[in-house]
């Protein structure tokens, strides 16, 4: 068991004759993920890693019967790459592209929400299930191992991070799932949570945090029944008030967003929350015995 | 990206809102001339910062003769770290109330929201929960004024009020979805003479939807070295410290500097090389940490999709082709690990494979700790 993505999920990819498309198709098909299909418009008949290409999503459902879609193409037409997903029956939609106008965004999930389909990012690395040999994203292959422990964190770099570090300490992962850096993104450490809750595999949950927003604080109500032991680490101690720090939703404003006020509501819940990354491993040891 | 509030007030006015009538002016003479024009007026600061008023960034002149002394007063001063360049004279106002409206994105319910209260003039964070009206809307059916007229209601505005209102914030919301506005904010919306006039106004644009909006002028916020860092394409933040950092990802920059502060050290800026940095931005971007002239310099990269060796080449290229005369920790692991710390170690440059002991040897080696 896992969550969100499984081995039989049918993957294409939008944006696969790009530079990141084709480099990460590789990565992908490498890890064991089903991908299917990819979608570059004036491009079908081609090859990409022994994936074929198709000119639209409609083409490639129709011959291929793929649910999952992941998004490579630039910022400015991602709108338009996700509605194309979303209305030909893709149901797992994840975003790579950093830069999506916020509106965009918030089109995108809405219209899922209605289709109830489940978005992934913008500006995120991925989804990756070791146990079943598949992922959706552009993190690293050889970082992952199989295990009961569920990852969800906002940033890509710091994650893997993290994540080789419970892998190093002999304690794999069942899903490692990014939000995204965005201020707008299709999922939030509750909806992350409630779906490691369903997931008998997963035994304890790491949520990477950071400045910014409010999600850490949302997800300290739910954090309370999950019934499942949490570490958190967040990041962003050190960062001054209103400088955006690299991820567009990574922001100090007018007093929201703190540390300080996503480590009080998360302490208060009863997780573990530690203060630097490397702590991340031995806590989730310690808890799991 | 912000606006100044003349910008902003340009944008309302242009979407049929109503804003006093004013000027910019960059000299005192500009703002004698303006005064001469329009009356008694409010010589405004034009900064990027909120609480210009108690901060002294606001004067009145009844007559040119007092505009050119206010202005002397005003201009070049320093208001909160920015610099006054540019007032902008605008009609004092007979106010009779002051309210607060604004559209932003609720991050959480991934919707936009509009906010509103009757207690305006002060920052909205300044005001009590409950004398604030929240509502969120549906993006797919947008503002339409039966929200306005409820709002208006809950304000307990008088009808012909509660119509002006209801009008002004479908047009708001017209800027906030179609002007791509992270947030646009009128406060105070005051009343004179029993009509809605927008007294002072913030703008800020969505940086990542600038491409389709070729119609705002470029505002640039922060110092001339994060403008030279942003021109490569890398995410930079100035902070106050003197140990330079790099890393890859936004999330592990920050932890860097965490890592850091964990042991007494001072960071002295943010970097995200990128999440997959090849070598020639990264090199640009270390040589960009060099000319900052720190006690120390620290490189956190963990290789995922970028490739240690590619890092250590970087590093190599920068201290070959201009020296690095400060102390340089690298902890660099993942992606290639063996063959970029060989070539560092070839070089007389130690790695390490610990973000830990990495941060705990750039603060001693900067003289900083515990």
């Amino acid at each position: 068991m896992a969550i969100l993505l499984r081995s039989e999920d049918k993957i294409i990819v939008q944006g696969i004759t790009g530079n990141q498309g084709r480099f990460h198709t590789g990565q992908m098909v490498a890890y064991g993920a089903k991908v299917v299909g990819g979608i570059s418009p004036g491009k079908a008949g081609q090859q990409v890693e022994g994936v074929p290409v198709f000119d639209t999503v409609r083409q490639a459902v129709a011959a291929t019967g793929a649910t999952a879609s992941v998004v490579f193409v630039p910022a400015a037409f991602a709108k338009d790459a996700a509605y194309e997903a979303l209305e030909n029956g893709i149901r797992l939609l994840v975003m790579i592209p950093e830069h999506i106008p916020v509106q965009d965004s918030i089109d995108i999930v809405t219209r899922a929400q209605a289709l109830g389909a489940v978005v992934i990012g913008p500006n995120t690395f991925g989804v990756i299930t070791p146990g079943e040999k598949t992922k959706m994203g552009i993190m690293p292959n050889h970082i992952y191992r199989p295990g009961p422990v569920g990852v969800v964190a906002r940033s890509g770099t710091l994650s893997y991070e993290i994540a080789f570090s419970l892998t190093n300490a002999g304690l794999g992962q069942s899903t490692v799932v990014g939000m995204g850096g965005d201020p707008v993104v299709g999922q939030n450490f509750i909806s992350v949570l409630e779906a490691f809750h369903q997931d008998p595999e997963t035994k304890a949950v790491v949520m990477v945090g950071e400045i910014g927003g409010s999600a850490e604080e949302e997800a300290a109500e739910y954090v309370k029944t999950l019934g499942k032991p949490v570490v958190a680490y967040l990041a962003g101690r050190a960062a001054p008030p209103g400088k955006r720090m690299g991820h567009a939703g990574a922001i100090i404003e007018r007093g929201r967003g703190t540390l300080d006020s996503k480590e009080r509501a998360l302490t208060a819940v009863g997780v573990r929350v530690v203060t630097m990354p490397w702590e991340v491993a031995p806590a989730v040891r310690e808890i799991l015995g | 990206m912000k606006q100044y509030e003349y910008m902003a007030k340009g944008r309302l006015k242009a979407r049929g809102i109503i804003v006093p009538p004013g000027r910019i002016a960059d000299t005192p003479e500009e703002a004698a001339k303006v005064v001469a024009e329009i009356g008694p007026s409010a010589l405004k600061a034009q900064v990027l910062v909120g609480g210009r008023g108690k901060a002294g960034g606001i004067k009145f002149a009844s007559t040119p003769e007092e505009a050119v002394i206010q202005a002397k007063a005003i201009l070049g001063m320093d208001l909160k770290g920015y610099r006054v360049d540019r007032l902008y004279v605008e009609a004092k106002l007979e106010i009779e109330r002051e309210l607060y409206v604004s559209v932003t994105t609720d991050r959480n319910a991934k919707k936009p929201l509009v906010m509103a209260s009757a207690a305006g003039g002060v920052e909205i964070e300044d005001v009590q929960d409950d004398l604030i009206i929240r509502r969120l809307v549906d993006p797919e059916v947008g503002v339409l004024p039966y929200l306005g007229r409820e709002i208006a209601e809950a304000m307990n505005l008088p009808l012909p009020l509660a119509r002006e209102f209801s009008e002004l914030l479908v047009r708001l919301y017209a800027i906030y979805r179609q002007e791509d506005a992270e947030l646009v904010e009128i406060n105070p919306l005051v009343v004179v003479d029993g009509h809605l006039i927008a007294a002072d106004a913030r703008l800020n644009i969505d940086d990542s939807a600038l491409f389709r909006h070729p119609e705002f002028e470029l505002v640039e916020e922060g110092s001339t070295l994060e403008h030279t860092v942003h021109q490569l394409g890398l995410a930079y933040v100035e902070l106050d410290g003197d140990i330079a950092v790099m890393a890859n990802g936004a999330g592990m920059a920050m932890a860097t500097l965490d890592a850091i502060q964990h042991y007494g050290g001072r960071p002295a800026n943010f970097l995200d090389a990128g999440g997959g940095a090849a070598v020639e931005p990264t090199a640009q971007a270390l040589s960009v940490l060099v000319g900052m002239h720190p006690k120390a310099i620290f490189i956190n990269i963990f290789g995922g999709i970028t490739r240690c060796d590619d890092v250590a080449q970087a590093i190599l290229q920068v201290r070959r082709s201009q020296g690095i005369p400060v102390p340089l920790v690298v902890r660099l692991v993942g992606t290639n690990e063996q063959k970029g710390v060989a070539m560092l170690e070839e070089d007389g440059i130690a790695a390490f494979s610990e973000m830990s002991e990495a941060a705990q040897r750039v603060v001693e080696l900067a003289g900083e700790g515990r």
